[in-house]
């Protein structure tokens, strides 16, 4: 079996994300890392090949991004994965869901993996919906935020938090799984998979390599357009308190309290 | 092309709430755009009927689309509302914030090419056409979206839309028939809603202290539960915890559990994600402790502690015990 799993790289999370308020655009610079429920989908994967009940021949990272984004690739090479692609065009350059969805489709496609990996959401935005743009594209069956996975017979066994308690859906492959972060506790990496990943197999492949209709992509291929962006309204920012002299800080929270009649 | 289509989740024969603010929001936006509002039920006949299905009216819907299909599950909805949008021309899809809003809306965009808006906030319509308003980057701007070309999929947040009853009569009820599409049948329900952990209510507490995955470990709600004891409330949880086993779904907040607004809202070790803030971001007083200075939680908590809740929560707990008695 071929396990393909889709990376994203985001803006580290330690690092402020803010609105530039005279420009009115987002501040992107700063430090960038692989999505954090990536790397749950990468040990999903690994914790597959492990398990023993099929025979998992590769694991291939992909991913969709700036130049830059062949970072997060080596990151899911030291944590597992065999080999990785670097799908990377100008000409994707403000792609939307939609068009992220088939971009990645087409190399997917190209690779025919008998299962598909993600993490549930990015940090930085697309919650839930890349999978199932991905899954409608391949025609596989999917689900998403998915916290338990068993494979077995050429299919697979999920549960998952849904509206009304936990479903257990089984799911016949080839599909697409993304993964919450209950799902497992990714490895480390160790040091010498980390020395060793630059070694491993890197794919750069263009929009063009990936068979991708140029129309379907980038900013010309968005079915949506942002009329303007605008700071949220308006909360009165709250009170903080530094901990640093317990016995004080917890008369402070119960003055607090007190103040607002809740500990009537 | 006209009206917008929402789609109904059922389940024991109600439907969620979720839908039912989606189903009144479509009705109003179809009302300032024109044609119908018309919503998708998909199911059991036998669960899905006429009477429940005419309920929808109460709330604006104008035409009401059942499919006997397989209920729970993302794809066969999306086949159903790619038929009805076919055969009916509708110009947007609509969705509450559920977690199969977000699978039956994106597939959707994917089967129709149509362009996507997630986690919505508000919808306008403006010149006979949609903008939604979607929070960005935690929150902390706001986009307004236009739509080039139709249809356009709109996938709500928990609670954004309302739900308003507007005293219209029963909707008419039609048929679709639907060839599902062979990926469709590929994925099956096996077991639907199984409670995990004690029943719990958390729904009526005037208090709440709510634990998180900076708890540490299970253990950590023994602390929480002392507290709520002390000020007279009940414990909740993040649904990180819960799907990790440390406390029962019943207690869970936000997208795919309860939605609540106590008077207090004490937040220990949680840092504050959105689909957490979407079910408690009423309450009236929000409390935040927490040893990371950046979590989101203390963009809007009204009080916010940075430290370690294991020496601040015990401490806490004795001293309201102490004010309480005092």
């Amino acid at each position: 079996m071929k396990i393909c799993v889709l990376v994203k790289e985001v803006p580290d999370a330690a690092v402020e994300k803010r609105m530039d308020q005279s420009s009115m655009r987002i501040s992107r610079s700063g430090e960038r890392n692989l999505n954090p429920f990536d790397t749950h989908a990468i040990e999903a994967a690994m914790q597959v090949k492990e398990g023993g009940a099929v025979d998992v021949e590769e694991i291939v990272a992909v991913t969709m991004g700036p130049e830059s984004a062949f970072r997060a690739l080596h990151k899911a090479v030291s944590l597992g994965a065999d080999r990785s692609i670097h799908l990377t065009d100008e000409g994707l350059a403000g792609s939307d869901v939609c068009a992220t969805g088939y971009a990645l489709a087409k190399v997917l496609e190209a690779e025919s993996p008998e299962l598909v990996l993600l993490g549930q959401q990015s940090d930085d935005g697309e919650c839930y919906t890349i999978g199932a743009v991905v899954a409608e594209h391949l025609k596989m069956p999917s689900l998403t935020q998915v916290i338990k996975m068993d494979v077995a017979d050429g299919k697979l066994t999920c549960e998952r938090q849904a509206e009304y308690g936990y479903d257990t859906v089984e799911l016949q492959l080839p599909a697409v799984i993304s993964v919450g972060d209950a799902i497992n506790e990714p490895r480390y990496p160790s040091l010498k998979a980390i020395m060793g990943a630059k070694k491993k197999p890197l794919d750069t492949k263009s929009a063009g390599d990936a068979g991708i209709e140029s129309d379907r992509v980038g900013e010309g291929g968005s079915r949506t357009k942002v009329l303007a962006i605008n700071p949220p309204p308006a909360k009165q920012a709250g009170e903080i308190i530094e901990d640093e002299d317990t016995a004080e800080t917890v008369q402070k929270i119960v003055a607090w309290m007190d103040e607002r009649k809740l500990l009537a | 092309m006209s009206g917008i289509l929402t789609y109904a989740l059922h389940y024991e024969g109600a439907f969620n709430k979720n839908s039912l603010g989606a189903v009144s929001e479509g009705a109003k936006l179809a009302k300032e755009i024109g044609g119908d509002a018309g919503v998708v039920v998909v199911g059991d006949p036998s669960e899905l009927t006429d009477e429940l299905c005419g309920t929808l009216g109460s709330y604006g819907a104008t035409k009401v689309y059942r499919a006997d299909a397989p209920e729970g599950l993302g794809a066969p909805v999306v086949d159903v509302m790619a038929k009805v949008i076919a055969d009916e021309g509708y110009s947007y899809a609509l969705f509450g914030g559920g977690l199969l809003g977000f699978e039956i809306g994106a597939g959707l965009t994917a089967r129709l090419n149509a362009g996507v808006t997630m986690e919505v906030t508000e919808v306008h319509a403006q010149g006979g056409k949609l903008v939604a308003k979607r929070p960005i980057l935690q929150d902390s701007a706001v986009v307004d979206v236009d739509y080039l070309g139709e249809p356009g999929v709109i996938i709500g947040r928990l609670n954004a839309f309302d739900v308003r009853e507007s005293g219209d009569g029963a909707a008419e009820v039609v048929e679709v028939d639907v060839q599902l599409e062979e990926h469709s049948t590929r994925a099956k329900m096996v077991q639907r809603g199984e409670q995990r952990g004690a029943d719990v209510n958390i729904e009526d507490a005037d208090i709440l202290v709510a634990g998180g995955r900076g708890l540490g470990k299970a253990e950590g709600f023994e602390m929480c539960e002392t507290l709520a004891a002390a000020m007279g409330g009940a414990v909740a949880a993040t649904r990180a915890v819960v799907d990790a086993g440390w406390y029962p779904y019943a207690a869970q907040i936000g997208q795919t559990g309860k939605t609540v607004a106590p008077k207090l809202y004490l937040a220990a070790g949680i840092s504050g994600a959105i689909q957490h803030k979407v079910g408690m971001q009423g309450s009236e007083n929000i409390v935040a402790i927490n040893k990371d200075p950046n979590a989101p939680i203390f963009e809007f908590s009204d009080l916010g502690i940075v430290g370690d809740l294991n020496k601040i929560v015990p401490k806490l707990a004795e001293a309201v015990k102490e004010k309480k008695g005092g």
